[in-house]
């Protein structure tokens, strides 16, 4: 082909119900590189956008959280098998995104490949770390087993527009949560191509929905949505994070406050992860088993 | 189209008559019924019409439960539903009516008593309506004897589809002559055309007017047992007959669309097709119903929403 071959330009589009929709309002916004060079117009979501997010996880919830956590293991393995296949298209969304060299970009798209492989291997493995038998004065067996929180609004940190975004999905998906995720309102376009990974890597539609645009704006009814029962703030700036907590409390949703994440680009994605963001949306479910028929000495042990 | 009253009482004195006379109709554009049932969907209500949108389609449900595995205690649950459709919002107005199949008329009746909801009871061998008249109307006048108010009975569709125009009409004759009650007020009869089994909007233009022809109180899209049910263009089709029809003898007929209505969004479409097709007079429970049974909770989860400004989940609704 000559040099004077027409640019074809990507038009980024959400991710909602596995499906990829403009926005509701027809609004878009300009994404530029960390030097302010245009680099495309990406989707800028309104509350119904949200509100439909909310309505395909709630809808994906009841497959995804009764998947098997094995099952569930392989899909986020294939999300990172994906993902190594587009590596190069993600480094060059990265670079631009964070101002990064090719080199750097490379090392943070496969930590975040890692971190997918990290995460696919703790789903079957997280109900015996923090669940178990709990030791009863009576004839039962008493067993506590993690089970997910329900639809996880995630606000995904504002700077590390890939790395960090993954660090905030994955542990939400992993233990059968689906989530409502909004994308760094600077940096939308590596989560909005993710968005285009994850619909080709078997995980149901709907089970993680991005969304972008101004993050306050799109927080807002999510926050306060009734149907919505967690919310990450992660990505959100301290007065944000605060009016989101209010607005949060009407139907007691799990709050996993911010962390001084986005202070200066502190907070140093690539560290190991702990088990901290796969258990803060479980709950414990405590069942009592009776052991059987007591025995002539009144007790069965 | 014929225009004065007397040319009907020809047109249903012979099978060849009524062929004629339905045959006679104008035909139905398919296409431009269509885009106008489109752009009709496409205004936007928001606000206080909104609420009053919301208000006037719960009013307007006929709340159903026409399974297999209806039991009492769900019948008298959607009763206890349709009295008080959000008990934490005593202002949301009442359905218009509980709409079973006959033998749980009765004990519908007993849950719903001096509440001022009505009872609807499908009859005629619903939902396929293939029985023997003398099945069908006994049908009926078990369901009457059990203190319907409402009768929704179906058309023969196989008769229709045939050509035998006035085996249909005189089967809701009869069925009508059976809605009599000698000591209160007569059941008032809702007739279903099963839309989505009649193929064309030619059929269902001629259905309407021989279910108007025939003493039809209500016409109905559907039994929400088949694949395509009440739609924008096909309710609009039949609210044009209704209004040509009250044009053209004075008497008002209702309309009621049932099946595949889910969501406000779609409920005040049809309430837009009805103010901008037969006009006001029909944006009452009494000229206008939604056969639905999940949109009574979307519609309480907008209205949650107008009141509170924040989104409802279907945590805060019953479930049917």
């Amino acid at each position: 082909m000559s040099d004077n071959r027409l640019s074809v330009f990507k038009t980024y589009k959400l991710y909602v119900g596995g499906k990829f929709p403009r926005s509701e309002s027809g609004r878009v916004y300009e994404v530029t590189d960390s030097k302010g060079k245009w680099l495309a117009n990406a989707p800028q979501s309104s509350r119904k956008d949200a509100r439909d997010a909310v309505v395909a996880a709630r809808k994906a919830f009841g497959g995804w959280s009764g998947a098997t956590a094995y099952n569930r293991g392989q899909i986020l393995y294939r999300i990172a098998e994906m993902l190594e296949g587009r590596k190069d298209q993600f480094v060059r969304e990265v670079a631009d995104a964070e101002g990064l060299s090719k080199s750097k970009a490379a090392a943070v798209v496969d930590a975040a490949i890692d971190r997918w492989v990290w995460y696919a291997g703790w789903t079957d493995k997280i109900g015996q770390v923090v669940g178990g038998a709990n030791p009863v004065a009576g004839p039962f067996f008493n067993l506590s087993t993690p089970e997910p929180t329900g639809v996880v609004t995630v606000l995904a940190p504002q700077k590390s527009s890939f790395l960090g975004l993954v660090s905030v999905i994955a542990p939400v998906i992993a233990t059968g949560n689906t989530a409502v995720v909004v994308a760094s309102a600077d940096s939308p376009l590596p989560a909005l191509s993710l968005g285009e990974v994850l619909a080709t890597s078997d995980l149901p539609g709907g089970v993680v929905n991005i969304l972008s645009g101004k993050t306050a704006e799109i927080a807002a009814p999510l926050a306060s949505h009734q149907d919505v029962n967690a919310i990450d703030l992660t990505g959100a700036d301290a007065t944000l994070a605060k009016e989101l907590e209010i607005a949060a409390a009407d139907n007691l949703k799990r709050v996993l406050g911010p962390q001084p994440v986005d202070e200066g680009g502190a907070f140093d994605w690539s560290a190991d992860p702990g088990t901290h963001r796969l258990t803060a949306f479980l709950e414990t479910k405590t069942v009592w088993h009776p052991t059987g028929a007591l025995g002539a000495s009144g007790s069965s042990y | 189209m014929p225009t004065t009253a007397p040319a009907f009482s020809d047109a249903t004195a012979s099978d060849s008559a009524l062929r004629r006379f339905l045959h006679g109709l104008p035909g139905v554009d398919a296409v431009g019924l269509e885009a106008r049932a489109a752009s009709l969907g496409t205004r936007s209500i928001k606000t206080t019409a909104k609420a009053y949108a919301i208000d006037l389609a719960i009013s307007m449900i006929d709340l159903t439960t026409l399974e297999g595995a209806d039991t009492p205690g769900k019948v008298r649950a959607l009763a206890a539903k349709a009295v008080n459709p959000d008990p934490t919002d005593r202002t949301a107005p009442r359905t218009a009516a509980v709409c079973v199949y006959p033998d749980m008329a009765a004990t519908a009746v007993a849950a719903l008593a001096g509440s001022g909801v009505k009872v609807a009871s499908v009859a005629t061998a619903f939902p396929a309506g293939r029985a023997a008249l003398d099945v069908k109307l006994a049908d009926v006048r078990d369901a009457v004897a059990a203190g319907a108010d409402e009768i929704d009975m179906v058309i023969d569709r196989g008769a229709f589809l045939s050509g035998h125009y006035l085996k249909v009409y005189e089967e809701i004759l009869a069925v009508k002559a059976e809605c009599a009650r000698a000591d209160g007020p007569d059941a008032r009869l809702k007739v279903i055309f099963e839309t989505g089994e009649l193929s064309t909007y030619d059929n269902i233009r001629r259905a309407s007017w021989l279910g108007m022809l025939a003493g039809a109180d209500f016409i109905k899209t559907s039994t929400g047992k088949v694949g395509t049910n009440a739609t924008p263009a096909n309710t609009l089709l039949m609210l044009e007959a209704v209004r040509d029809f009250r044009a053209q003898t004075g008497v008002q007929i209702g309309v009621k669309p049932a099946g595949g209505i889910r969501t406000s969004k779609d409920a005040i479409k049809f309430l837009v097709l009805v103010n901008e097709t037969a006009g006001e007079d029909w944006l009452d429970n009494h000229w206008f119903r939604f056969g639905a049974s999940s949109l009574l909770n979307d519609l309480l989860m907008q209205r949650q929403k107008l009141s509170t400004g924040r989104y409802s989940g279907p945590d805060y609704v019953t479930v049917d």
